[in-house]
């Protein structure tokens, strides 16, 4: 399910003397299937930007195409549900939505919602948390006897739970442990590539857009500054830092390294490209350190 | 919620927005009390004036007022309409059963309109050139002489900031959880009365959770860096008369004689 924006601006508030832009002018369209990250500094627009992927905002001016549904401003509330189900949303401190009694109930809740029936719900519940990486005895457990990782697993299987075909996230792992944030995305990669879910990341770890992502678009002051490829963006690290944007740690590496007289053909972005062109430098290098 | 006026503060730089804030809040408060006191034509326009020149002293624009009535407007024309209707006396216009237009009953009306507009205006006028956490302060040093009754007046005014503070907070965290779970099918504000409570829950239960782990995060850090309750505590925002507050007064001394002179 592709999904387009077509000029689309956004203002808060907008008609009285509080309104504030938050879009300006947004022309993308984001592949079905494809691995989007969305960069760029705080108050960018990157969440103004996410919220219309299912209409929880209309555009002021511009039309959003997800998949045959056009949504402008002046589209109604009504009959948004079967747009929502297609794309989940995970949002930041995801754990803060959670509310029912039982972790079965909560995950269950979204598909309970657009019509699931109940026992294929619970059985979804019951697939979603042991997909998320919990044992299957929290699902009688309340989701505020769990730890905050535990409840941030809870809350985006109650996500996974509703089946989207495109899976929004908000900054997922901010303040997860280094574990829990390695676990978590190589979930979304592995669903990304299992099932073809189209995934957007939203994040301010360049590491995670070099090694997970297929496209990036940067934003800076409610405008759409760059797209492309993760070697296109990173490419220019001068550009990047003008933004206030930095470079996956692995590329600051290697460009250490090159002040240092390594040399690479193109910047690697990841820590196994950099292995690789490391490796038969190495020998011939080492040996000059000796001297 | 956005559409509301009343109670936001705009943020300005013009004479009222520096006056004292306990000079605005009592002017204000004093101002709805001689409201009251205005009883013909020309004692109402008297008033007016005053408020006029206070919303040019503002420099803020008077649509701004006039949409901060617009939420009220139904309880405005409803006391409106029972005072036309219930009120006996002078010449009658028009009657049905026990409803009657007087002429007494419509003065009365139009004299309720104008007493609600007024107060209004200067409520709003109030919020729009204070910010909340200056009347927080004003609250604090009008309600001092309370301490001599007991009452905990340094602790109620650290209540009264701590929740004006996370107004704002709530309001975003409401707007986040909404939106979540709006992502998983919830439709607010749709459907019966009793589909519209049970939508409530997924709202109040998450955000009934934060509340209490903010106030929680909120007593431990208040208490690592030193606090022991009101007694014996300095003040950093402290409040000072300026001769600009004398003008206040002094203007609200002509309009009350004005007012005096006006009215029968």
């Amino acid at each position: 399910m592709d999904i387009t924006f077509d000029h689309v601006s956004y203002t808060y508030q907008a008609g009285t003397p509080f309104a504030g832009e938050g879009l300006q002018d947004i022309s993308v369209t984001i592949h079905d299937g494809s691995y989007t990250a969305i960069i760029g500094h705080t108050g960018s627009g990157k969440s103004t930007l996410l919220q219309h992927l299912n209409a929880l905002l209309k555009p002021t001016s511009g039309t959003v195409t997800i998949g045959d549904r056009q949504i402008t401003s002046e589209t109604s509330n009504k009959n948004l549900k079967p747009l929502r189900q297609q794309v989940g949303m995970v949002f930041q401190f995801a754990e803060n939505q959670l509310f029912e009694q039982t972790v079965a109930r909560d995950i269950a809740f979204g598909p309970k919602n657009f019509g699931v029936p109940e026992a294929k719900a619970n059985a979804l519940a019951e697939q979603m948390v042991t997909l998320v990486g919990l044992p299957a005895s929290v699902l009688t457990k309340s989701p505020f006897d769990l730890s905050g990782g535990q409840m941030r697993r809870v809350a985006i299987a109650g996500v996974l739970a509703m089946q989207p075909s495109v899976l929004v996230l908000d900054e997922p792992t901010a303040g997860l442990d280094p574990a829990g944030r390695l676990d978590m995305m190589q979930l979304f990669a592995k669903l990304h590539r299992e099932q073809h879910l189209t995934v957007v990341l939203v994040t301010h770890q360049m590491d995670d857009v070099a090694d997970y992502a297929d496209h990036v678009l940067v934003m800076d002051h409610g405008r759409l500054v760059k797209t492309g490829t993760p070697r296109e963006i990173f490419a220019d690290p001068a550009w990047l830092t003008a933004n206030q944007l930095g470079l996956p740690k692995t590329t600051q590496m290697a460009m250490a390294l090159q002040r240092r007289g390594f040399k690479f053909a193109e910047l690697p972005l990841t820590t196994t490209a950099l292995a690789a062109a490391l490796l038969p430098q190495l020998p011939v290098k080492a040996g000059e350190r000796d001297e | 919620m956005n559409k509301l006026i009343i109670g936001r503060y705009l943020p300005g730089n013009s004479w009222v927005h520096q006056l004292d804030p306990r000079t605005k809040l009592l002017a204000s408060f004093y101002f709805i009390a001689i409201v009251f006191m205005a009883n013909t034509w020309l004692s109402y326009l008297v008033m007016f004036a005053g408020v006029m020149v206070m919303i040019a002293a503002s420099r803020i624009r008077i649509g701004f007022f006039l949409r901060g009535v617009r939420p009220m407007i139904w309880l405005i024309l409803f006391t409106v309409g029972l005072q036309i209707f219930f009120t006996t006396g002078g010449h009658v216009y028009w009657q049905w059963g026990w409803l009657h237009v007087t002429h007494y009953g419509l003065i009365n009306g139009a004299y309720i309109f104008c007493r609600f507009v007024l107060i209004i205006f200067v409520s709003t006028l109030l919020t729009l050139t204070t910010q909340p956490l200056s009347l927080a302060d004003a609250v604090e040093s009008l309600l001092r002489p309370l301490r001599y009754l007991h009452v905990p007046v340094t602790e109620l005014a650290l209540v009264l900031q701590i929740a004006l503070r996370f107004v704002p907070t709530l309001m975003d965290q409401t707007t986040k959880i909404m939106n979540a779970q709006r992502a998983r099918g919830v439709d607010f504000g749709t459907g019966g009365l009793f589909q519209q409570m049970k939508a409530v829950v997924p709202l109040l239960i998450p955000l009934f959770v934060d509340s209490f782990g903010i106030a929680e995060d909120l007593a431990t850090a208040m208490d690592a860096r030193g606090y022991r309750g009101g007694d014996g505590r300095s003040k950093f925002r402290v409040l000072a008369y300026h001769s600009r507050d004398l003008v206040a007064g002094g203007s609200m001394i002509v309009l009350t004689a004005l007012l005096l002179l006006t009215r029968r």
